[in-house]
């Protein structure tokens, strides 16, 4: 039953081997065993979003899957948007976030980011009601989401230059 | 919030698959996306021995024609069938309905066959494929069986599938001529559950009467309920008003059970089915006119 299964992930840009039991979440990987905090872990069902990670690209939760299957696979966390964690270099999500007070507590902000970062280069131009559908998987409870919504609008135009 | 302890497989080939299924049985579960089974896990109300993931499985992954209607792999990801150009030209209900289902990041992980063999009464595609006389094709190591959308349907969370089998595709047959289709439901918030929901479609014949349809529901009971009095009622009628909402009310009133819980009461549903039956089955005859 408690079988250790060798496993290989790259988690931004670096490549970790690991012994993991099966029943251990990504989201607990990811933060117990790499010790990249920066992925919360809010409801640990699949609700809240805080836990929210890109999987080969796409935006998935991670505490609702386990760590065994990301073997093989490509992952990215909040840590990777800013590779030197500095404050001059803050992606322009993160900075348009802190610009239009896109959030209070922060404890949600990550996941946030993460589901936003392949919405805006899918969608360079979203309109408010665009924007309001793509973070409904997220649940925030100080800001009332006028200013994260007010945030990616910034982030849009930002981005949209690059 | 820890799942229990399990032994875990990771077969790569359907055959290799259907050998963890026969040998395990019953204490077998297999994992698709894991978007429902994983919380349900993690809340202990499920405990499985054994778990054989079908993520490594790329052979009941696609999307493809099939006699004017599409074939879908049960390991499709919802998302890339929500995506899928093959699946709005050929089957635009289920085109429509995608973007109802939880969050993108439930549908980036979230498979289509795994969502149906899950039959969760507030599910929206169990009602969909039902609405479109979806078909089911169930295999074992000893074999394969197709079954209808009523045969799969068994009842709350259950389906007609044996332990050692898995559902490993659904074929969706094109709809007839001068046909229209229509979805839709009420949540709370974008996403949540739906409190009631309903898919349609609507058959004209060639003087512009209605031919058949078919109205069926989900959130209102154990597995999708299907209108059959009111949808009787409209059989070679003309589509007015007064006959789609007198269609209505007898859906609202006799056709449907619903259940009252602290999301709505039983009243409120039934006021939900009538209005939403009224909406459908307008746009359904409204695109039949069109077909």
């Amino acid at each position: 039953m408690n079988t250790l299964h060798t496993i290989t992930v790259t988690i931004n840009g670096q490549a970790y081997e690991r012994e993991v039991e099966p029943r251990l979440l990504l989201s607990d990987f990811i933060r117990h065993e790499i010790g990249l905090t920066g992925t919360h872990v809010g409801c640990e069902h699949g609700v809240c979003g805080a836990c929210t990670i890109l999987f080969d690209g796409e935006p998935v939760r991670s505490c609702i899957m386990f760590a065994v299957q990301a073997n093989g696979h490509e992952i990215m966390t909040i840590e990777g948007l800013t590779p030197d964690a500095s404050e001059e270099n803050l992606h322009p999500l993160q900075a348009s976030f802190r610009e239009a007070h896109g959030l209070q507590c922060g404890f949600c902000t990550g996941g946030f980011l993460m589901t936003l970062l392949p919405f805006l280069k899918e969608n360079p131009d979203p309109s408010e009601q665009d924007i309001r559908e793509a973070i409904s998987g997220n649940i925030c409870r100080c800001t009332g989401y006028q200013h994260i919504v007010d945030a990616v609008k910034i982030a849009a135009a930002k981005m949209e230059g690059q | 919030m820890k799942p229990p302890p399990f032994e875990y497989f990771a077969p790569t080939t359907l055959d290799e698959a259907l050998d963890y299924m026969a040998d395990y049985g019953d204490e077998a579960k297999p994992l698709a996306g894991g978007q429902s089974l994983i919380p349900t896990m993690n809340f202990r109300l499920a405990q499985p021995e054994v778990l054989v993931d079908l993520n490594g499985l790329a052979e009941l992954a696609y999307i493809r024609p099939a006699a004017g209607g599409v074939s879908i792999g049960a390991m499709t990801r919802q998302r890339s069938v929500e995506r899928s150009p093959l699946v709005a030209e050929q089957t635009p209900l289920i085109h429509e309905t995608m973007p109802y289902i939880a969050h993108p990041q439930i549908r980036n992980r979230g498979t289509f066959g795994g969502n149906l063999a899950h039959t969760d009464p507030a599910s929206e595609l169990p009602a969909v494929a039902t609405a479109l006389n979806a078909r089911f094709r169930a295999q074992s190591r000893s074999g394969q069986r197709w079954l209808t959308a009523d045969e799969f349907f068994v009842d709350l969370f259950t389906t007609a599938l044996e332990p050692e089998e898995l559902l490993v595709e659904i074929v969706i047959p094109p709809l007839p001529a001068r046909t229209g289709y229509a979805f839709h439901e009420i949540s709370r918030r974008h996403g949540d559950y739906a409190l009631v929901g309903v898919a349609a479609t609507v058959t004209l014949d060639d003087s512009g009467l209605c031919e058949a349809a078919r109205l069926v529901y989900f959130s209102v009971g154990d597995k999708p309920v299907e209108a059959v009095q009111a949808t009787a009622a409209l059989a070679g009628q003309k589509l007015s008003a007064a006959a789609i909402d007198a269609a209505a009310e007898i859906a609202a009133t006799q056709d449907i059970d619903p259940p009252g819980d602290i999301h709505a009461s039983v009243a409120y549903r039934r006021h939900l089915a009538k209005v939403l039956a009224r909406q459908v089955l307008a746009a359904a005859t409204a695109r039949a006119k069109q077909d």
